[in-house]
């Protein structure tokens, strides 16, 4: 069943696939999405992120130990680091921006 | 689940004595974990800041070349992608190498000068690049703009790896080794009790052991001094990109050393690619995502490609580069503190280097044979006066 079940639908991720690294023990939405790729294809996360936090939400409340495991990780689900531009820009506008004055 | 499940994603507790400590769960930590549980040594705990794949290994272009302008150089990275291919049987992963050659395009008639010099010496390692001329390039690249170089210089034998499977495949291999990895958890502070003998405070607590090997990447300076140690390499912010996925069409991965200019075609079909965008240098990781950096990525890759202009970007990510004052890594132990060993200063290219780096750092440690790597890059060089640079470094 959760073969035919697509978390990702732009890089073919499933909720088998999910699964299997929640086994492994990657219970962080950024460990998951450099496991699985999901959330790297052409909508960038927007389909999928919800999904996988609802899943790694309960799998962190299932794991009494996380804490104590890995002390440094976030203690609740949260998204992965956004990343520019927040739609799909050609090439050809980036480039015509090119020294224009600004700071960043 | 047991802790023996949860592997390799973090191990449950960290035990109070080992043999060997690595700091940084990058390509190079994992990378020798491996090869050190491969010949036979336990009791390796890997201690990692954040996830996996949060350093500079997660975030590379994956680009895997024999070109370089040090014969060093050029020989181990023959050895590192003949271990590459042999991966998805020894690992049982698919690090997706893909051998489309690097082009190097060449803009001035006296670069011309110097890189047939380079190519020589490659030839003379064994190496088959060739000069070619614009019309012999747009052979292999047509969509090049072909008023934009005067010559290029191809070695059908360089290519690009996924990144992702790669770390993970070492990752999993070394875990089912036995090799402890422990992730979100940072290590604080090293006391060095004598030769040999430290203890490694970590968020997770206290460690001792026999050796300490400093694999932190751009943060690796940091952790030297907590044993006193400066060290002469630095953090820089280096950008990349990736657009949406296109059929597979373009080859090699293209790159123009004048300017910093990388790019390929990933297996997925994505075009991946940085530039060099000067920063400021203060010593610390700056991963923040820049426009200036979108702007000036597109305004050059478009003038050798001009026909991407279409094409859209995905995304944009930055990662930090281990800069050495050479170009060459660092490594061995600093005379004043046996027993703490570094594997760092590897620049933009420690990717494709932690293979045979890897191989020869867990050789050397159990007493097999010594690298000449690792007399030509001991940290007392930089005192001394160092000799040769390597010079064909993208960034
Ligand atoms: C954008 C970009 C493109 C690149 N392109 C290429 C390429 O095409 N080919 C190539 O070969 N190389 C490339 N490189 C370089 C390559 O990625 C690096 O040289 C290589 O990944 C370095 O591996 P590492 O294991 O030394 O460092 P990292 O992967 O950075 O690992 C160091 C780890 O140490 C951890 N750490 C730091 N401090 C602590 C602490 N106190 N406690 C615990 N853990 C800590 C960090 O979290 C990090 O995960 C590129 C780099 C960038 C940024």
């Amino acid at each position: 069943m959760s073969e035919k079940c697509i978390v990702c639908p732009c890089e073919d991720v499933t909720l088998a696939d999910v699964e299997q690294a929640i086994g492994l023990g990657y219970l962080d939405i950024d460990e998951v999405k450099r496991f699985t790729g999901l959330g790297t294809g052409s909508c960038q996360g927007k389909l999928c992120m919800v999904t996988t936090c609802q899943l790694l939400q309960t799998a962190q409340s299932a794991d009494s130990q996380r804490q104590a495991r890995q002390p440094e990780a976030q203690k609740v689900p949260h998204p992965f680091t956004p990343r520019p531009p927040v739609v799909p820009v050609s090439l050809g506008v980036l480039a015509a921006g090119k020294g224009a004055d600004r700071e960043r | 689940m047991s802790a023996k499940e949860k592997m390799p994603a973090s191990a449950d507790r960290l035990a109070t004595e080992a043999e060997t400590v690595i700091v940084g769960g990058g390509i190079m930590g994992l990378g020798i974990a491996y090869e050190l549980a491969k010949r036979g040594r336990s009791d390796i705990h890997v201690i990692e800041q954040e996830y996996l794949t949060s350093g500079a290994s997660g975030r590379n272009g994956g680009g895997v070349r024999m070109q370089w302008s040090t014969e060093l150089n050029i020989r181990l990275m023959q050895e590192s992608i003949e271990i590459c291919r042999n991966f998805a049987s020894e690992l049982g992963i698919n690090v997706w190498l893909r051998q489309g050659g690097y082009l190097f395009l060449i803009r001035s008639q006296e670069e011309l000068g110097r890189m047939e010099q380079t190519v020589a010496l490659q030839n003379r390692c064994g190496v088959p690049t060739r000069i070619l001329t614009p019309q012999e390039a747009l052979r292999i690249v047509p969509e090049l703009h072909p008023k934009g170089f005067v010559a290029a210089c191809y070695n059908p034998r360089d290519g690009v790896v996924f990144p992702w499977p790669f770390l993970w495949g070492y990752a999993h291999a070394a875990s089912e080794l036995g090799v402890h990895i422990h992730t979100y958890t940072k290590v604080t502070a090293i006391e060095a009790r004598g030769p040999h003998s430290f203890v490694v405070t970590t968020s997770k607590g206290a460690i001792r052991c026999e050796r300490v090997i400093n694999c932190a990447g751009a943060w690796s300076p940091a952790i030297a001094k907590l044993l006193g140690i400066e060290l002469p390499n630095h953090p820089h912010r280096h950008e990349i990109l990736a657009t949406e996925s296109l059929k597979p069409f373009l080859n090699p991965l293209v790159s123009v050393l004048s300017s910093g200019l990388y790019f390929s075609q990933s297996m997925r079909g994505e075009i991946v690619g940085g530039i060099t965008v000067p920063d400021v240098d203060d010593g610390q990781v700056h991963l923040g995502s820049r426009l200036r950096f979108l702007e000036m990525m597109s305004a050059e890759l478009l003038s050798v490609m001009p026909c991407l202009s279409q094409v859209r970007v995905l995304r944009q990510w930055a990662g930090p580069y281990d800069v050495s004052p050479d170009g060459l890594p660092i490594l061995g132990e600093p005379d004043a503190v046996p027993g703490f060993y570094l594997a760092c200063g590897f620049v933009g290219h420690g990717f494709m280097m932690a293979p045979v780096i890897a191989r020869h750092y867990a050789e050397l440690l159990c007493g097999g044979p010594r690298h000449p790597v690792f007399d030509r890059c001991r940290l007392s060089r930089f005192q001394n006066g160092t000799s040769e640079k390597e010079v064909m470094i993208i960034g």
